[in-house]
Protein backbone atom coordinates (compact mmCIF):
# COMPACT_ATOMS: atom_id res chain seq x y z
CA UNK A 1 0.00 0.00 0.00
CA UNK A 2 1.05 3.64 -0.74
CA UNK A 3 2.48 5.71 2.15
CA UNK A 4 1.98 9.22 0.62
CA UNK A 5 0.01 11.35 2.53
CA UNK A 6 -3.57 11.23 2.81
CA UNK A 7 -3.81 14.59 5.26
CA UNK A 8 -1.30 16.81 5.02
CA UNK A 9 -1.43 19.85 7.56
CA UNK A 10 1.05 22.94 7.04
CA UNK A 11 1.41 25.87 9.80
CA UNK A 12 -1.39 25.45 11.39
CA UNK A 13 -2.83 28.19 14.06
CA UNK A 14 -5.61 28.44 15.88
CA UNK A 15 -6.53 31.15 18.22
CA UNK A 16 -9.91 30.96 20.46
CA UNK A 17 -10.35 34.62 21.70
CA UNK A 18 -7.24 35.20 23.11
CA UNK A 19 -5.61 31.92 23.55
CA UNK A 20 -3.14 30.46 21.03
CA UNK A 21 -5.07 26.85 21.16
CA UNK A 22 -2.76 25.63 18.44
CA UNK A 23 0.89 27.40 17.19
CA UNK A 24 2.26 26.64 13.77
CA UNK A 25 1.23 22.58 12.98
CA UNK A 26 2.65 20.78 10.53
CA UNK A 27 1.42 17.24 10.18
CA UNK A 28 0.96 14.84 7.64
CA UNK A 29 -1.07 11.64 7.97
CA UNK A 30 -0.05 8.50 5.75
CA UNK A 31 -2.26 6.45 3.69
CA UNK A 32 -1.33 3.12 5.41
CA UNK A 33 -1.17 4.55 8.94
CA UNK A 34 -2.87 4.24 12.38
CA UNK A 35 -1.67 7.63 14.03
CA UNK A 36 -2.29 7.81 17.67
CA UNK A 37 -2.89 11.68 18.93
CA UNK A 38 -1.57 12.01 22.58
CA UNK A 39 -1.85 14.44 24.97
CA UNK A 40 -3.06 16.53 28.18
CA UNK A 41 -6.29 18.23 28.61
CA UNK A 42 -5.78 21.74 26.38
CA UNK A 43 -2.84 20.28 24.49
CA UNK A 44 -4.55 20.63 21.35
CA UNK A 45 -5.82 17.85 20.11
CA UNK A 46 -9.29 18.86 20.00
CA UNK A 47 -8.41 21.53 18.30
CA UNK A 48 -6.58 20.33 15.60
CA UNK A 49 -9.18 17.28 15.38
CA UNK A 50 -11.71 20.21 15.08
CA UNK A 51 -10.29 21.74 12.63
CA UNK A 52 -9.68 18.90 10.05
CA UNK A 53 -13.48 17.54 10.54
CA UNK A 54 -14.95 20.57 9.42
CA UNK A 55 -16.32 22.23 12.69
CA UNK A 56 -14.07 25.48 12.91
CA UNK A 57 -11.65 27.06 10.61
CA UNK A 58 -7.66 27.53 11.39
CA UNK A 59 -6.96 31.09 11.84
CA UNK A 60 -4.00 30.39 10.07
CA UNK A 61 -2.52 27.89 8.05
CA UNK A 62 -3.49 25.16 4.90
CA UNK A 63 -5.10 21.48 5.27
CA UNK A 64 -4.41 19.47 2.56
CA UNK A 65 -6.60 16.15 2.25
CA UNK A 66 -5.12 13.73 -1.20
CA UNK A 67 -3.04 17.06 -2.53
CA UNK A 68 -5.21 19.07 -2.86
CA UNK A 69 -5.71 22.42 -0.81
CA UNK A 70 -9.38 22.69 0.93
CA UNK A 71 -11.36 24.44 3.16
CA UNK A 72 -13.99 22.55 5.14
CA UNK A 73 -17.02 25.38 6.01
CA UNK A 74 -18.69 22.84 8.19
CA UNK A 75 -18.85 19.01 8.94
CA UNK A 76 -20.86 18.20 5.80
CA UNK A 77 -17.85 19.14 3.73
CA UNK A 78 -15.54 17.49 5.64
CA UNK A 79 -17.92 14.29 5.75
CA UNK A 80 -18.75 14.72 1.81
CA UNK A 81 -14.96 14.59 1.08
CA UNK A 82 -14.37 11.27 3.24
CA UNK A 83 -13.40 12.49 6.68
CA UNK A 84 -15.77 10.56 9.06
CA UNK A 85 -14.81 11.87 13.27
CA UNK A 86 -16.05 9.74 15.67
CA UNK A 87 -17.11 12.11 18.94
CA UNK A 88 -17.01 9.87 22.39
CA UNK A 89 -20.78 10.42 22.87
CA UNK A 90 -21.72 13.53 20.21
CA UNK A 91 -22.34 11.51 17.69
CA UNK A 92 -25.74 9.95 18.39
CA UNK A 93 -29.32 11.03 19.06
CA UNK A 94 -30.22 8.56 22.06
CA UNK A 95 -33.94 9.22 21.27
CA UNK A 96 -33.57 7.95 17.47
CA UNK A 97 -33.62 4.55 16.33
CA UNK A 98 -30.47 2.96 14.87
CA UNK A 99 -31.82 3.55 11.44
CA UNK A 100 -32.02 6.93 11.92
CA UNK A 101 -28.83 7.28 13.26
CA UNK A 102 -27.10 5.32 10.33
CA UNK A 103 -28.29 7.92 8.20
CA UNK A 104 -28.78 11.39 10.16
CA UNK A 105 -27.88 14.13 7.70
CA UNK A 106 -27.16 11.70 4.40
CA UNK A 107 -30.96 10.24 4.07
CA UNK A 108 -31.57 8.12 1.21
CA UNK A 109 -34.68 9.46 -0.72
CA UNK A 110 -37.34 8.05 -2.80
CA UNK A 111 -37.35 11.59 -4.27
CA UNK A 112 -36.65 15.04 -3.36
CA UNK A 113 -37.04 18.30 -4.52
CA UNK A 114 -34.34 21.28 -3.14
CA UNK A 115 -32.73 18.72 -0.84
CA UNK A 116 -35.88 18.10 0.94
CA UNK A 117 -37.61 14.88 0.39
CA UNK A 118 -39.30 11.33 1.29
CA UNK A 119 -37.60 8.94 3.00
CA UNK A 120 -36.45 5.24 1.48
CA UNK A 121 -37.00 3.89 5.63
CA UNK A 122 -36.80 0.50 3.62
CA UNK A 123 -33.53 0.93 2.08
CA UNK A 124 -32.41 2.56 5.41
CA UNK A 125 -33.24 -0.75 7.41
CA UNK A 126 -32.26 -3.12 5.36
CA UNK A 127 -28.51 -1.45 4.96
CA UNK A 128 -28.20 0.07 8.43
CA UNK A 129 -28.61 -3.95 9.31
CA UNK A 130 -25.97 -4.97 6.79
CA UNK A 131 -23.60 -2.16 7.88
CA UNK A 132 -24.20 -3.17 11.58
CA UNK A 133 -22.90 -6.97 10.77
CA UNK A 134 -20.19 -6.13 8.25
CA UNK A 135 -18.44 -4.45 11.94
CA UNK A 136 -19.42 -7.90 13.41
CA UNK A 137 -22.02 -5.94 15.86
CA UNK A 138 -24.91 -8.14 16.37
CA UNK A 139 -28.02 -6.29 17.10
CA UNK A 140 -31.65 -7.40 16.88
CA UNK A 141 -33.49 -4.77 15.24
CA UNK A 142 -32.49 -1.28 13.53
CA UNK A 143 -35.54 0.00 15.33
CA UNK A 144 -34.10 -0.09 18.73
CA UNK A 145 -33.25 3.37 20.41
CA UNK A 146 -29.66 4.28 20.43
CA UNK A 147 -30.83 5.09 23.86
CA UNK A 148 -31.12 1.16 24.61
CA UNK A 149 -27.66 0.47 24.02
CA UNK A 150 -24.60 0.51 25.50
CA UNK A 151 -21.84 2.66 25.51
CA UNK A 152 -19.71 0.19 23.07
CA UNK A 153 -22.68 -1.06 20.96
CA UNK A 154 -23.16 2.74 20.51
CA UNK A 155 -19.58 3.43 19.18
CA UNK A 156 -20.01 0.32 16.81
CA UNK A 157 -22.85 1.99 15.77
CA UNK A 158 -21.22 5.17 14.70
CA UNK A 159 -17.95 2.55 13.60
CA UNK A 160 -20.38 1.10 11.14
CA UNK A 161 -21.80 4.11 10.16
CA UNK A 162 -18.84 5.87 9.17
CA UNK A 163 -17.59 2.42 7.16
CA UNK A 164 -20.83 2.58 5.15
CA UNK A 165 -20.39 5.90 4.03
CA UNK A 166 -16.68 4.62 2.47
CA UNK A 167 -14.95 7.52 4.49
CA UNK A 168 -11.24 7.42 3.49
CA UNK A 169 -10.00 8.70 6.75
CA UNK A 170 -11.44 8.32 10.10
CA UNK A 171 -11.18 10.43 13.31
CA UNK A 172 -11.87 8.37 16.56
CA UNK A 173 -12.03 11.44 19.50
CA UNK A 174 -11.52 9.54 22.96
CA UNK A 175 -13.94 6.63 21.70
CA UNK A 176 -13.13 4.55 24.24
CA UNK A 177 -14.02 7.06 27.26
CA UNK A 178 -16.58 6.27 29.62
CA UNK A 179 -16.84 2.31 28.72
CA UNK A 180 -16.34 -0.83 30.30
CA UNK A 181 -13.72 -2.41 30.28
CA UNK A 182 -14.79 -5.64 28.07
CA UNK A 183 -16.91 -2.84 26.01
CA UNK A 184 -13.19 -0.42 25.51
CA UNK A 185 -11.42 -3.61 24.50
CA UNK A 186 -14.22 -4.26 21.35
CA UNK A 187 -13.66 -1.14 20.33
CA UNK A 188 -9.84 -0.86 20.35
CA UNK A 189 -10.71 -3.78 18.14
CA UNK A 190 -12.67 -1.99 15.71
CA UNK A 191 -9.49 0.58 15.65
CA UNK A 192 -7.25 -2.12 14.83
CA UNK A 193 -9.97 -3.67 11.87
CA UNK A 194 -9.37 0.20 10.17
CA UNK A 195 -5.90 -1.52 9.24
CA UNK A 196 -6.86 -4.49 7.71
CA UNK A 197 -9.61 -2.82 5.75
CA UNK A 198 -7.27 0.08 4.28
CA UNK A 199 -8.49 3.24 6.20
CA UNK A 200 -6.10 5.62 8.11
CA UNK A 201 -7.42 6.25 11.04
CA UNK A 202 -6.43 9.23 14.02
CA UNK A 203 -6.97 7.92 17.21
CA UNK A 204 -6.74 10.77 20.66
CA UNK A 205 -6.75 8.91 23.46
CA UNK A 206 -5.95 9.85 26.93
CA UNK A 207 -4.60 6.58 27.76
CA UNK A 208 -1.52 6.03 26.29
CA UNK A 209 -1.89 1.92 26.67
CA UNK A 210 -5.02 2.09 24.16
CA UNK A 211 -2.65 4.25 21.24
CA UNK A 212 0.30 1.73 21.92
CA UNK A 213 -2.16 -1.40 21.32
CA UNK A 214 -3.44 -0.34 18.30
CA UNK A 215 -1.44 2.38 16.07
CA UNK A 216 1.69 2.52 14.22
CA UNK A 217 2.54 6.25 14.83
CA UNK A 218 2.72 8.19 17.76
CA UNK A 219 1.95 12.38 18.10
CA UNK A 220 2.14 13.89 21.27
CA UNK A 221 1.04 17.45 21.33
CA UNK A 222 1.48 19.49 24.26
CA UNK A 223 0.36 23.14 25.05
CA UNK A 224 -1.09 23.47 21.12
CA UNK A 225 2.52 22.10 19.84
CA UNK A 226 3.63 18.89 18.36
CA UNK A 227 6.64 17.94 20.79
CA UNK A 228 6.95 14.52 19.32
CA UNK A 229 6.59 12.46 15.84
CA UNK A 230 7.76 8.87 15.63
CA UNK A 231 6.90 5.57 14.60
CA UNK A 232 5.98 3.48 17.66
CA UNK A 233 8.74 1.17 17.14
CA UNK A 234 11.31 4.16 17.52
CA UNK A 235 9.77 5.25 20.76
CA UNK A 236 8.39 4.12 24.36
CA UNK A 237 5.94 5.10 26.88
CA UNK A 238 8.51 7.04 29.43
CA UNK A 239 9.86 8.98 26.30
CA UNK A 240 6.14 10.28 25.82
CA UNK A 241 5.44 10.61 29.12
CA UNK A 242 8.48 12.49 29.44
CA UNK A 243 7.68 15.26 26.75
CA UNK A 244 3.99 15.73 27.63
CA UNK B 1 -29.75 -15.11 14.24
CA UNK B 2 -28.06 -17.67 16.82
CA UNK B 3 -29.91 -18.16 20.32
CA UNK B 4 -29.14 -20.60 23.21
CA UNK B 5 -32.16 -23.25 23.70
CA UNK B 6 -33.09 -22.02 26.90
CA UNK B 7 -34.08 -18.52 25.88
CA UNK B 8 -38.23 -18.07 25.99
CA UNK B 9 -39.98 -18.93 22.26
CA UNK B 10 -40.06 -16.30 19.54
CA UNK B 11 -43.62 -15.95 20.53
CA UNK B 12 -43.33 -14.77 24.17
CA UNK B 13 -40.23 -12.36 23.09
CA UNK B 14 -42.70 -10.87 19.86
CA UNK B 15 -45.70 -10.17 22.61
CA UNK B 16 -42.93 -8.20 25.24
CA UNK B 17 -41.52 -6.50 22.01
CA UNK B 18 -44.97 -5.45 20.87
CA UNK B 19 -45.82 -4.39 24.44
CA UNK B 20 -42.36 -2.40 25.04
CA UNK B 21 -43.27 -0.63 21.71
CA UNK B 22 -46.75 1.04 22.66
CA UNK B 23 -46.21 0.93 26.38
CA UNK B 24 -42.94 3.66 24.81
CA UNK B 25 -45.30 5.85 22.60
CA UNK B 26 -45.70 9.20 24.04
CA UNK B 27 -48.89 9.72 23.15
CA UNK B 28 -50.49 6.61 25.00
CA UNK B 29 -50.96 8.54 28.28
CA UNK B 30 -52.94 11.27 26.38
CA UNK B 31 -55.17 8.59 24.51
CA UNK B 32 -56.00 6.72 28.03
CA UNK B 33 -57.40 9.63 29.34
CA UNK B 34 -59.23 10.53 26.51
CA UNK B 35 -61.14 7.33 26.23
CA UNK B 36 -61.50 7.19 29.93
CA UNK B 37 -63.03 11.17 29.85
CA UNK B 38 -65.30 10.37 26.70
CA UNK B 39 -66.78 7.32 29.10
CA UNK B 40 -67.20 9.30 31.95
CA UNK B 41 -68.68 12.39 30.00
CA UNK B 42 -70.82 10.38 28.32
CA UNK B 43 -72.55 8.93 31.53
CA UNK B 44 -72.66 11.96 33.34
CA UNK B 45 -74.36 14.33 30.46
CA UNK B 46 -76.86 11.08 29.90
CA UNK B 47 -75.53 10.03 26.58
CA UNK B 48 -75.85 13.56 25.70
CA UNK B 49 -72.17 13.79 24.87
CA UNK B 50 -71.57 11.65 21.76
CA UNK B 51 -74.71 12.73 20.53
CA UNK B 52 -74.32 13.94 17.11
CA UNK B 53 -75.25 18.23 17.82
CA UNK B 54 -72.45 18.17 20.78
CA UNK B 55 -70.21 16.42 18.52
CA UNK B 56 -70.99 18.87 15.89
CA UNK B 57 -70.00 21.75 18.32
CA UNK B 58 -66.43 19.71 19.71
CA UNK B 59 -65.42 19.00 16.26
CA UNK B 60 -66.00 22.60 14.81
CA UNK B 61 -63.81 24.37 17.23
CA UNK B 62 -60.99 21.40 17.69
CA UNK B 63 -59.01 22.90 14.12
CA UNK B 64 -58.40 25.95 15.71
CA UNK B 65 -56.61 24.94 19.00
CA UNK B 66 -55.08 21.96 17.23
CA UNK B 67 -53.53 23.29 14.57
CA UNK B 68 -51.99 26.09 16.71
CA UNK B 69 -50.94 22.61 19.44
CA UNK B 70 -49.40 20.48 15.96
CA UNK B 71 -46.97 23.62 15.60
CA UNK B 72 -46.02 24.20 18.87
CA UNK B 73 -45.58 20.11 18.99
CA UNK B 74 -43.27 20.38 16.06
CA UNK B 75 -41.39 23.11 17.23
CA UNK B 76 -40.93 21.56 21.19
CA UNK B 77 -39.39 18.37 19.41
CA UNK B 78 -37.11 20.28 17.77
CA UNK B 79 -36.39 21.48 20.86
CA UNK B 80 -37.24 25.10 21.11
CA UNK B 81 -40.73 26.88 22.63
CA UNK B 82 -43.18 29.68 20.95
CA UNK B 83 -45.06 31.77 23.69
CA UNK B 84 -46.02 34.15 21.12
CA UNK B 85 -48.68 31.56 19.37
CA UNK B 86 -51.72 33.18 20.85
CA UNK B 87 -50.70 36.78 19.91
CA UNK B 88 -50.37 35.91 16.25
CA UNK B 89 -53.24 34.05 16.65
CA UNK B 90 -54.90 37.32 16.47
CA UNK B 91 -52.35 39.45 14.42
CA UNK B 92 -52.43 37.58 11.31
CA UNK B 93 -56.36 37.68 10.88
CA UNK B 94 -56.19 41.13 12.28
CA UNK B 95 -53.85 42.26 9.26
CA UNK B 96 -56.35 40.04 6.91
CA UNK B 97 -58.77 41.83 8.08
CA UNK B 98 -57.79 45.60 8.41
CA UNK B 99 -56.47 45.11 4.38
CA UNK B 100 -60.10 43.52 3.48
CA UNK B 101 -61.87 46.91 5.12
CA UNK B 102 -59.59 48.96 3.00
CA UNK B 103 -60.50 47.48 -0.15
CA UNK B 104 -58.09 44.70 -0.96
CA UNK B 105 -59.77 41.17 -2.39
CA UNK B 106 -59.73 38.47 -0.21
CA UNK B 107 -56.91 36.33 -1.57
CA UNK B 108 -53.59 38.82 -1.70
CA UNK B 109 -55.42 40.57 2.32
CA UNK B 110 -55.04 36.48 3.53
CA UNK B 111 -51.84 36.25 2.09
CA UNK B 112 -50.49 39.29 3.52
CA UNK B 113 -51.90 38.08 7.03
CA UNK B 114 -50.35 34.64 6.50
CA UNK B 115 -47.07 36.55 5.51
CA UNK B 116 -46.90 38.02 8.66
CA UNK B 117 -47.40 34.96 10.44
CA UNK B 118 -44.39 33.59 8.86
CA UNK B 119 -42.37 37.12 9.15
CA UNK B 120 -42.85 36.52 12.81
CA UNK B 121 -41.61 32.93 13.05
CA UNK B 122 -39.21 33.92 10.88
CA UNK B 123 -37.74 36.82 13.70
CA UNK B 124 -38.75 34.60 16.30
CA UNK B 125 -36.20 31.84 15.16
CA UNK B 126 -33.71 34.35 14.11
CA UNK B 127 -32.99 36.46 17.24
CA UNK B 128 -33.33 32.85 18.74
CA UNK B 129 -30.67 31.03 16.90
CA UNK B 130 -27.75 34.40 16.31
CA UNK B 131 -28.09 35.65 19.52
CA UNK B 132 -27.76 32.24 21.30
CA UNK B 133 -30.70 33.23 23.96
CA UNK B 134 -33.55 30.79 25.26
CA UNK B 135 -36.62 31.11 22.70
CA UNK B 136 -38.86 31.21 25.88
CA UNK B 137 -37.16 34.90 26.35
CA UNK B 138 -37.70 35.72 22.81
CA UNK B 139 -41.08 34.56 21.76
CA UNK B 140 -42.25 36.07 25.63
CA UNK B 141 -41.47 39.16 24.00
CA UNK B 142 -42.65 38.30 21.09
CA UNK B 143 -46.18 37.81 22.62
CA UNK B 144 -46.26 41.44 24.00
CA UNK B 145 -45.10 42.91 20.51
CA UNK B 146 -47.63 41.01 18.11
CA UNK B 147 -50.27 41.35 20.81
CA UNK B 148 -49.21 45.32 20.94
CA UNK B 149 -49.14 45.47 16.59
CA UNK B 150 -52.51 43.89 16.87
CA UNK B 151 -54.36 46.45 18.68
CA UNK B 152 -52.32 49.33 17.18
CA UNK B 153 -53.46 48.14 13.50
CA UNK B 154 -57.05 47.58 14.30
CA UNK B 155 -56.68 50.88 15.66
CA UNK B 156 -58.97 50.47 18.68
CA UNK B 157 -62.06 49.55 16.70
CA UNK B 158 -61.82 45.99 15.23
CA UNK B 159 -62.59 46.47 11.76
CA UNK B 160 -65.78 45.16 10.43
CA UNK B 161 -65.45 42.27 8.67
CA UNK B 162 -66.84 42.67 4.92
CA UNK B 163 -68.46 39.18 5.47
CA UNK B 164 -69.50 38.98 1.38
CA UNK B 165 -65.96 38.82 0.20
CA UNK B 166 -65.12 35.85 2.40
CA UNK B 167 -65.43 32.46 0.86
CA UNK B 168 -66.99 30.91 3.60
CA UNK B 169 -67.55 27.40 1.87
CA UNK B 170 -63.94 27.10 1.96
CA UNK B 171 -63.82 27.29 5.56
CA UNK B 172 -66.28 27.75 8.03
CA UNK B 173 -69.47 26.13 6.52
CA UNK B 174 -70.59 22.93 8.03
CA UNK B 175 -70.32 19.79 5.26
CA UNK B 176 -70.47 16.15 6.01
CA UNK B 177 -73.15 13.37 6.93
CA UNK B 178 -75.58 15.34 8.98
CA UNK B 179 -73.40 18.52 8.65
CA UNK B 180 -70.98 16.94 11.13
CA UNK B 181 -68.32 19.42 10.72
CA UNK B 182 -66.99 22.36 9.30
CA UNK B 183 -64.75 22.94 6.13
CA UNK B 184 -62.10 23.87 8.61
CA UNK B 185 -62.27 20.35 10.10
CA UNK B 186 -60.52 19.13 6.54
CA UNK B 187 -58.38 21.64 6.47
CA UNK B 188 -56.88 20.32 9.65
CA UNK B 189 -57.51 16.59 8.45
CA UNK B 190 -55.28 17.59 5.66
CA UNK B 191 -52.56 20.14 7.26
CA UNK B 192 -52.25 16.87 10.27
CA UNK B 193 -51.28 14.34 8.04
CA UNK B 194 -48.98 16.17 6.49
CA UNK B 195 -46.99 17.03 9.44
CA UNK B 196 -47.19 13.87 10.15
CA UNK B 197 -45.99 13.31 7.30
CA UNK B 198 -43.00 15.53 7.49
CA UNK B 199 -41.97 14.42 10.85
CA UNK B 200 -41.67 10.94 10.42
CA UNK B 201 -40.94 10.51 6.22
CA UNK B 202 -39.19 13.27 5.58
CA UNK B 203 -35.32 14.15 5.87
CA UNK B 204 -36.20 17.30 7.30
CA UNK B 205 -38.21 15.33 10.01
CA UNK B 206 -35.44 13.76 10.90
CA UNK B 207 -33.27 16.67 11.53
CA UNK B 208 -36.12 18.35 13.54
CA UNK B 209 -35.92 14.95 15.79
CA UNK B 210 -32.14 15.14 15.98
CA UNK B 211 -31.86 18.39 16.37
CA UNK B 212 -34.08 18.76 19.76
CA UNK B 213 -32.59 15.06 20.79
CA UNK B 214 -29.28 16.18 20.66
CA UNK B 215 -28.00 19.13 19.20
CA UNK B 216 -24.06 18.46 19.35
CA UNK B 217 -24.48 15.03 17.38
CA UNK B 218 -26.49 16.81 14.56
CA UNK B 219 -24.43 19.41 14.64
CA UNK B 220 -21.63 17.30 14.30
CA UNK B 221 -23.49 14.86 11.58
CA UNK B 222 -23.47 18.70 9.34
CA UNK B 223 -27.49 18.99 9.80
CA UNK B 224 -28.33 22.53 9.30
CA UNK B 225 -29.45 23.00 12.75
CA UNK B 226 -30.24 26.81 12.90
CA UNK B 227 -31.97 26.98 9.94
CA UNK B 228 -34.14 23.70 10.66
CA UNK B 229 -35.08 25.56 14.03
CA UNK B 230 -35.74 28.75 12.07
CA UNK B 231 -38.10 26.38 9.44
CA UNK B 232 -40.06 24.84 12.62
CA UNK B 233 -40.39 28.54 14.22
CA UNK B 234 -42.33 29.56 10.93
CA UNK B 235 -44.53 26.86 10.60
CA UNK B 236 -45.67 26.91 13.97
CA UNK B 237 -46.21 30.93 13.69
CA UNK B 238 -48.12 30.05 10.18
CA UNK B 239 -50.10 27.57 11.30
CA UNK B 240 -51.33 29.61 14.65
CA UNK B 241 -52.12 32.23 12.17
CA UNK B 242 -54.47 30.18 9.47
CA UNK B 243 -56.12 28.77 13.09
CA UNK B 244 -56.62 32.31 14.22
CA UNK B 245 -57.78 33.16 10.75
CA UNK B 246 -60.47 30.47 10.96
CA UNK B 247 -61.65 31.43 14.31
CA UNK B 248 -62.21 35.03 13.21
CA UNK B 249 -64.06 33.45 9.85
CA UNK B 250 -66.28 31.54 12.22
CA UNK B 251 -66.85 34.80 14.75
CA UNK B 252 -67.33 36.76 11.56
CA UNK B 253 -65.10 39.79 13.64
CA UNK B 254 -62.08 40.36 14.60
CA UNK B 255 -60.83 40.82 18.37
CA UNK B 256 -57.75 41.98 19.19
CA UNK B 257 -58.13 39.87 21.72
CA UNK B 258 -58.60 36.85 20.54
CA UNK B 259 -56.29 33.43 21.59
CA UNK B 260 -55.02 35.29 24.77
CA UNK B 261 -53.61 32.38 26.98
CA UNK B 262 -53.60 29.58 23.71
CA UNK B 263 -49.89 29.53 24.07
CA UNK B 264 -50.27 28.08 27.49
CA UNK B 265 -53.18 25.62 26.40
CA UNK B 266 -51.30 24.81 23.18
CA UNK B 267 -47.80 23.81 25.45
CA UNK B 268 -49.92 21.97 27.84
CA UNK B 269 -52.01 19.53 24.63
CA UNK B 270 -48.00 18.90 23.60
CA UNK B 271 -47.24 18.04 26.95
CA UNK B 272 -50.62 15.87 27.37
CA UNK B 273 -49.73 14.24 24.27
CA UNK B 274 -46.03 13.16 25.25
CA UNK B 275 -44.14 15.76 24.06
CA UNK B 276 -40.92 16.01 26.32
CA UNK B 277 -40.39 19.76 27.31
CA UNK B 278 -36.12 18.70 26.87
CA UNK B 279 -37.24 18.30 23.04
CA UNK B 280 -36.16 15.13 20.73
CA UNK B 281 -39.52 13.09 21.65
CA UNK B 282 -42.94 13.23 20.75
CA UNK B 283 -45.12 12.99 17.87
CA UNK B 284 -48.06 15.20 15.93
CA UNK B 285 -50.55 12.61 17.02
CA UNK B 286 -49.91 13.51 20.45
CA UNK B 287 -50.60 17.42 19.86
CA UNK B 288 -53.54 16.66 18.53
CA UNK B 289 -54.87 14.29 21.09
CA UNK B 290 -53.78 16.75 23.89
CA UNK B 291 -55.92 19.64 21.82
CA UNK B 292 -58.68 16.92 21.79
CA UNK B 293 -58.39 16.49 25.79
CA UNK B 294 -58.83 19.99 26.28
CA UNK B 295 -61.89 20.45 24.25
CA UNK B 296 -63.55 17.10 25.45
CA UNK B 297 -62.85 18.84 28.70
CA UNK B 298 -64.58 22.18 27.99
CA UNK B 299 -67.49 20.94 27.02
CA UNK B 300 -67.68 17.57 28.32
CA UNK B 301 -67.48 20.14 32.00
CA UNK B 302 -70.63 22.00 30.78
CA UNK B 303 -72.40 19.39 30.17
CA UNK B 304 -71.81 17.34 33.23
CA UNK B 305 -73.23 20.85 34.65
CA UNK B 306 -70.07 21.58 36.75
CA UNK B 307 -69.39 25.21 36.92
CA UNK B 308 -67.15 26.32 34.16
CA UNK B 309 -64.73 27.94 36.50
CA UNK B 310 -63.26 24.28 36.96
CA UNK B 311 -62.25 23.96 33.59
CA UNK B 312 -58.61 25.31 34.33
CA UNK B 313 -58.37 23.43 37.16
CA UNK B 314 -59.23 20.17 35.19
CA UNK B 315 -56.78 20.96 32.55
CA UNK B 316 -54.02 22.04 35.22
CA UNK B 317 -54.34 18.86 36.38
CA UNK B 318 -54.50 16.74 33.41
CA UNK B 319 -51.42 17.84 32.30
CA UNK B 320 -49.41 17.07 35.57
CA UNK B 321 -50.99 13.31 36.09
CA UNK B 322 -50.57 12.83 31.94
CA UNK B 323 -46.70 13.90 32.65
CA UNK B 324 -46.59 11.42 35.38
CA UNK B 325 -48.31 8.78 33.91
CA UNK B 326 -46.02 8.82 30.85
CA UNK B 327 -43.11 8.71 33.13
CA UNK B 328 -44.33 5.73 34.67
CA UNK B 329 -45.55 3.73 31.38
CA UNK B 330 -41.81 4.58 30.02
CA UNK B 331 -40.06 3.22 33.09
CA UNK B 332 -42.36 0.18 33.04
CA UNK B 333 -41.58 -0.10 29.27
CA UNK B 334 -37.92 0.09 29.79
CA UNK B 335 -38.14 -2.93 32.51
CA UNK B 336 -39.53 -5.50 29.77
CA UNK B 337 -36.41 -6.30 28.58
CA UNK B 338 -35.86 -6.91 25.37
CA UNK B 339 -32.52 -7.96 24.85
CA UNK B 340 -30.82 -5.10 21.91
CA UNK B 341 -28.14 -7.61 21.37
CA UNK B 342 -25.84 -10.67 22.02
Amino acid sequence: MNSDPIIQVKNLHKWYSGVHALKDVTLDFRRNETVGLVGDNGAGKSTLINLLSGMQSPTEGEIFFEGNKVSFKGPADAMEAGIETIYQYNSMVPTMSIARNMFIGREPMKYSIGGIGILDTKKMAVESVQAIADVDLHLRSPDALVGELSGGQRQGVAIARAMHFKSKVMILDEPTNHLAVKETQKVLGFIKSLKTIGIPGIFISHNIHHVFECCDRMVAMARGEVVLNKRVEDTNMTEILEVL
Amino acid sequence: MRRPSNVPSNDTISMKRFFKIYLEKPELAGLVFLAILTIVFQARSGGVFLNGVNLQGILGLLPEVALVAMGVTLLMICGEFDLSVGSVFALTPMSMAVLLEAGWPFLPAISVGLFVAMAVGFVNGVLTVKFAIPSFITTLGMLFVARSLTVVISGGFPPLLPLNVIPKWLFVTYVGPGDMFRVSFIWFVVIAVGMTLLLSRTNFGNWVRATGGFLPAAKSMGIPTKRVKIACFMICSLLAGFAGTLQVMRLGAPLPSIGEGLELQAVAAAVIGGTALTGGIGTILGGIIGATLIRVIDNGLVLSQVDANWFKMALGALTVFAVILNAWLRKKAKSIKVETGK
